[in-house]
């Protein structure tokens, strides 16, 4: 949780358990303080009730975790050298709109503004914290990103000829914390099934070499050729 | 062209829509020739399959004339007579490349709504059957679009009539498939089928080219009991006495060594069960009504194997596990790998071991279809398999 939300909870929860514990009901003192006492334990223990009854994982330090795996027919050495080209993240993580490289370890992110940023865009730049080749590659935003984040994805052999089992990881710091990936969750900015697609789409792409698709496809509703 | 469209829960309509296009380069389009309405369809028409939207074409049983195919298709002709299986499978993923094609990991496009309904990775395409399973055009229509071409396509080039292998695309492999899953051991086991509709009659007929040594049928419609007769199986008729003591007697006590499952989501029957079954799926708390599976299981010997064609789709209750659990049974269910089956099977028909039409009970132009859809639901005019004409 960030601050803000930390000390909002702490401060409605030692507020309920003084009301409760004054109260003359033996009700109010029981209900309310027991209320106002896991509030404050919440705000003690920095996760948010609400990210964790809706399942977005977050870290000790509050970040919001994504996380997912797909295994794919190809061999390790193939999909680590088209994830290590950043260039091409775009079109493997379709939040991303551009990567600019800058140098070995250096380059230049750009995201269409999420929720709670005015403009059209937001940018940071981020460095290689790990380049490990057919194996892993790590990323962090460097210090003054407007969103803090980091990524992992790690390529390793699937038992019994499977291919590779690709593994991404993220962390992030959401503009207005965890309220503010429960407000883009509502608004349909839902990181981990984005991130679920990424990877369907990755895996498709790389064992079809084309996407299955329905879209324009003959049916009783009215469409763009109109009825026959 | 003219397709039979899901317009809501029981309503289905013909309606002109415009004709299919290639969309991909490894699509073919087919002028079908033959469509059959499937009793899973009728899941649809009574809306308990989740996902389908107005104007979806329906169909997953059907066959025709290849008119026209992408530049990527490298096997499949156009002129080529063909049949398809009514799953979508790519052919290159790792379940394909095992054979179960039904777990193809790369056909559904809509793998988001298949997996928060069923977990972990995505169910396979279906045609016709909602957007679940994909959200693909079905064949109950003069043509249609054929995705993964030279996987989906099967050519017939012998001389037999549509009705001798229609049921290629689903109803036999799916019978099949349900007994091959018991591993019967021939001249010794005794397989019970509960539910004598068209995938019941050919997982009869099935046990039987297995070698069962005897195949009992239950259902309770008089004609579909007569053409299990016809086929050599002793019947019961639950209506008219209690199933699992008429089970328990025909098998020495032992009970059947395998039950096949061959009714699904939309049992009747009765007993507390069954009342349960329907309030709930009234009320939409539960999806599935399971009182043949609860029967399958009661029924069967222990260390048997309870083996599913029946469509189920959402959540059940009062499953009796513990006699699962505790008579040692194996459980096999799930969509037919029907890629599978069809050359195997084509030559069994070929050589004369089965004439698949005998189940056909009624033949008419696409235009009859909804009026069809709802004389086999209400199995009214001893309707147990309906065969559509688009072109007549």
């Amino acid at each position: 949780m960030p601050t803000a939300e930390r000390a909002m909870f702490g401060v409605t929860g030692i507020f309920l358990l003084t009301v409760g514990l004054r109260s003359g009901s033996p009700f109010h003192k029981l209900a309310v303080g027991a209320l106002g006492a896991g509030l404050a334990a919440l705000a003690l223990s920095g996760r948010s009730p609400v990210a964790t009854a809706l399942k977005i994982r977050q870290n000790e330090d509050g970040e919001i975790l994504v996380s997912d795996a797909v295994t794919i027919g190809k061999s390790a050495d193939e999909l680590y050298a088209i994830w290590r080209k950043l260039e091409n993240l775009p079109s493997l993580m379709k939040h991303l709109e551009r990567v600019e490289v800058l140098d070995e370890r250096r380059s230049r992110w750009t995201v269409k503004a999420p929720l709670g940023y005015s403009g059209g865009e937001v940018s940071w730049e981020a460095e290689l914290t790990a380049d490990e080749p057919g194996q892993r590659i790590a990323w962090q935003s460097l210090r003054g990103a407007q969103i803090e984040n980091s990524g992992e994805v790690l390529f390793h052999a699937a038992p019994g000829d499977r291919g590779t089992e690709v593994v991404v990881r993220l962390t992030y710091r959401p503009p207005g914390g965890s309220a503010g990936a429960l407000i883009a969750r509502i608004a349909g900015q839902e990181p981990s099934q984005q991130l679920r697609d990424d990877l369907m789409r990755f895996k498709r792409e790389q064992e079809l070499g084309y996407h299955p698709t329905t879209e324009g496809q003959s049916s009783g509703r009215v469409s763009k050729g109109g009825k026959a | 062209m003219k397709a039979i469209i899901w317009q809501g829960t029981n309503h289905v309509g013909v309606e002109t829509v415009p004709d299919p296009t290639l969309l991909l380069p490894t699509d073919a389009i087919v002028r079908v020739t033959s469509t059959a309405i499937c009793g899973s369809d009728l899941h649809l028409l009574d809306g308990y399959i989740p996902s389908m939207e107005r104007g979806d074409i329906l169909g997953h049983e059907f066959m025709g004339e290849v008119v026209e195919v992408g530049p990527g298709v490298k096997k499949v002709r156009v002129g080529e007579r063909v049949i398809m299986p009514f799953n979508l499978a790519c052919g290159v993923c790792d379940p394909c490349q095992r054979g179960m094609f039904s777990a193809c990991d790369n056909s559904n496009p809509n793998h988001r709504m298949a997996e928060a309904l069923y977990g972990a990775t995505s169910a396979s395409g279906l045609f016709g059957y909602s957007h679940l399973f994909g959200g693909y055009a079905g064949g109950q229509a003069q043509f249609v679009r054929v995705p993964f071409a030279d996987v989906s396509c099967f050519a017939i080039e012998s001389d037999l009539r549509d009705d001798q292998v229609l049921f290629l695309t689903d109803i036999f492999p799916t019978g099949y498939q349900a007994a091959e899953n018991c591993a019967i051991i021939p001249g010794r086991d005794v397989v019970a089928v509960f539910g004598a509709g068209p995938v019941g009659q050919f997982a009869l007929r099935s046990a039987q080219m297995l070698g069962a040594a005897e195949v009992i049928v239950v259902d309770r419609v008089p004609e579909r009991l007569r053409l299990a007769e016809a086929a050599g199986a002793r019947t019961i008729n639950y209506e008219e006495t209690d199933v699992l003591v008429a089970l328990r007697e025909a098998t020495g006590g032992r009970g059947p060594d395998h039950v096949i499952d061959a009714v699904g989501l939309e049992a009747h029957g009765h007993g507390p069960g069954a009342l349960l079954d329907t309030a709930e799926q009234k009320l939409r708390l539960s999806f599935d009504r399971i009182t043949a599976l609860r029967w399958a299981i009661l029924s069967c010997a222990k260390g048997g194997t309870v083996s599913m064609p029946g469509v189920y789709g959402g959540l059940v209750d009062k499953l009796p596990l513990g006699a699962a659990f505790n008579k040692g049974l194996t459980l096999k269910m799930g969509q037919t790998h029907t890629h599978r089956y069809v050359r195997p099977l084509l030559k069994r028909i070929q050589e004369g071991q089965i004439d698949p039409s005998f189940v056909i009970t009624h033949r008419a132009p696409l235009s009859k279809g909804p009026e069809l859809y709802k004389t086999f639901r209400e199995k009214h005019d001893g309707c147990i398999k309906v065969v559509l004409d688009p072109w007549a």
